[in-house]
């Protein structure tokens, strides 16, 4: 307890309340007001309507939520393969090559997602790797960008990870390939399913490298909400955002669930 | 997970003097444990492979194509072209200055804010850091949408003057303008440096703080000389994290849709997509990843040595 006064500590929270509700709470909840509204021109929006939602979940838009959904999905087994694979072989690396393969990986959370979306859209346009105008370019653009996250994460729980559980394993002469998928990968699983988390978030919310790349028949959700604002429908955009978020949050809140079941198993 | 950091010194001890090589040599297994070696290696390969396939090799086109002239031929003239133009100017001063404007943003408000929830505790603060980790997973462009609706000129804000005044308009007009975007990536970046700090704080021994406000420190001094040196690397850590993704940031940028605010990326976007003009875009592109990856590499460094 930092301040002992009464008067202190409320004044404090003042200042906590003063700063979070119009910065953080304010603009999630202005959205979800927004969706549900015909007109804002004024202090207070007016004219309930569902009619945004009703839109928003057909047609067109839904066509986008699955989009994203599949991308996403997409995205995240496949980052998770290869960052789980490269952070497991980089743990059995010494120091300098464990340092490479982190430089490596981590490197496309340096490059700005337009410039990966760039460079993807100018490597796979042409023969060798004709991908251009299909939903694989989508996918492998999103992919590259959410394995650094991959990769981290389960980095991080594989050196936490105590190696007296596979030195045990190893020592009753169970072999390698035998102690990864029986001892390892399990004490994994609970990192392993937060960073699915991590990158289907990531991936459902990318907008940067996607705008650059969409074909018109794989068009994910946020590059219709910036299509629908972008024509001033601000209200339809706002259900959309509400849509993604929503979707976003249930996926999560399914993943750690799992999450809890693996941990107490 | 604060256990689990604290631990893992003790932990790794052990195995690296357990495979060290000093005494690996005598050991009747070191061929096979150089050979082990070489397998390790094998197994990277795979990823390693696929990262260069679709990641690497299409940023080394990206820099070919930046050096490459309309003809064909290979020069810096694309470089000399982009350097000299206005636009691109104009986009690099704006970009420094509104990643380094919001870093230093929110550094402030984070610390601030982390300060409260951590040592000012209040009923609910539990909730607003997972309300935090909640925010952080959400697209950054619902930010520059949300703000549309309070300030924008027919939102909230304005609404609520022109209804006390009686005035036709509102005053505030500064959506369009750098500053929108400025407010924007206070807000949603704020979150990056609270929860390091959190972080940090959760395990700093709050006795530290009893017995420095027993012997009569006030709360400002404490938190001069214990939270603040205290919070340093996580600070550190954190801002340099923000800086690099708020010089990278596109989404509040397009979604502010002001035709004055430009900065790199979205310069990539209107040079590539807009006006087709690749190697201008492939030029620009280099420029950020050289800066952003540079800073980057700093921040990694930097949150080493503060033992991240």
């Amino acid at each position: 307890m930092l301040v002992h006064s009464r008067k202190g500590r409320w004044s404090a929270w003042a200042i906590f309340l003063a700063l979070f509700l119009p910065l953080f709470a304010l603009p999630l909840l202005v959205i979800a007001v927004a969706s549900f509204s015909t007109n804002w021109s004024g202090a207070f929006p007016s004219g309930f309507t569902s009619g945004h939602y009703e839109k928003a979940i057909r047609g067109a838009s839904l066509q986008a939520l699955t989009t994203s959904l599949l991308t996403a999905a997409a995205a995240s087994v496949l980052a998770l393969a290869a960052g789980g694979w490269a952070a497991l072989a980089a743990h059995s690396l010494r120091s300098r090559g464990r340092r490479v393969l982190d430089a490596l990986f981590m490197l496309p959370v340096a490059v700005p997602s337009v410039v990966v979306g760039l460079a993807v859209l100018v490597a796979f346009s042409k023969p060798p790797m004709l991908l251009n105008g299909t939903r694989w370019i989508v996918i492998i653009a999103h992919t590259i960008l959410v394995t650094a996250f991959a990769y981290q994460s389960v980095s991080a729980a594989v050196k936490r990870l105590d190696p007296a559980y596979e030195q045990a394993a190893a020592s009753l002469g169970a072999r390698p390939a035998y102690v990864l998928w029986k001892v390892k990968l399990p004490l994994l699983l609970p990192s392993l399913n937060a960073a699915a988390g991590l990158c289907f978030a990531l991936s459902m919310g990318e907008l940067s490298a996607t705008i650059m790349l969409y074909p018109p028949d794989w068009l994910p959700l946020p590059v219709s909400i910036y299509t629908a604002t972008d024509r001033g429908s601000l209200f339809t955009g706002s259900a959309l955002a509400v849509v993604l978020m929503g979707t976003t949050l249930l996926v999560l809140l399914g993943l750690s669930r799992i999450r809890t079941k693996a941990t107490y198993r | 997970m604060a256990d689990a950091t604290t631990t893992e010194p003790r932990l790794r001890q052990p195995r690296d003097t357990a495979t060290g090589g000093s005494w690996a040599g005598k050991m009747p297994g070191a061929k096979r444990r150089g050979r082990g070696r070489t397998q390790a290696w094998l197994w990277a390969l795979p990823p390693v492979a696929v990262l260069a396939l679709v990641f690497l090799y299409p940023l080394a086109l990206v820099i070919q194509q930046s050096f490459t002239t309309d003809m064909g031929e290979t020069s810096a003239e694309p470089y000399s072209e982009v350097f000299a133009s206005q636009a691109f100017r104009d986009a690099l001063g704006t970009t420094v200055w509104l990643a380094v404007g919001s870093t230093i943003g929110c550094l402030v408000l984070g610390f601030v804010l982390a300060t409260i929830v951590a040592f000012v505790p209040f009923p609910g603060s539990r909730a607003v850091a997972k309300f935090i980790d909640v925010f952080l997973s959400f697209p950054s462009f619902l930010i520059t949408l949300a703000l549309l609706f309070i300030y924008g000129t027919v939102g909230m804000a304005n609404g609520i003057w022109t209804d006390a005044t009686g005035a036709s308009a509102g005053p505030i007009d500064f959506l369009t303008t750098p500053w929108g975007v400025l407010l924007a990536e206070v807000t949603f970046f704020t979150p990056f440096v609270m929860r390091p700090l959190l972080a940090a704080f959760s395990q700093l021994d709050t006795a530290q703080l009893e017995v420095a406000s027993s012997l009569g420190a006030r709360p400002l001094r404490i938190i001069r000389q214990i939270i603040l040196p205290e919070a340093l690397p996580a600070l550190g850590a954190g801002g340099a994290l923000v800086l690099v993704m708020t010089l990278n940031e596109f989404g509040i940028v397009l979604f502010t849709g002001a035709k004055d605010v430009t900065t790199l990326p979205m310069l990539v976007y209107s040079k590539a997509i807009l006006e087709s003009d690749y190697t201008a875009a492939c030029v620009v592109a280099v420029v950020n990843i050289a800066i952003s990856v540079g800073l980057y590499s700093l921040y990694r460094v930097v949150s080493r040595r503060a033992g991240a």
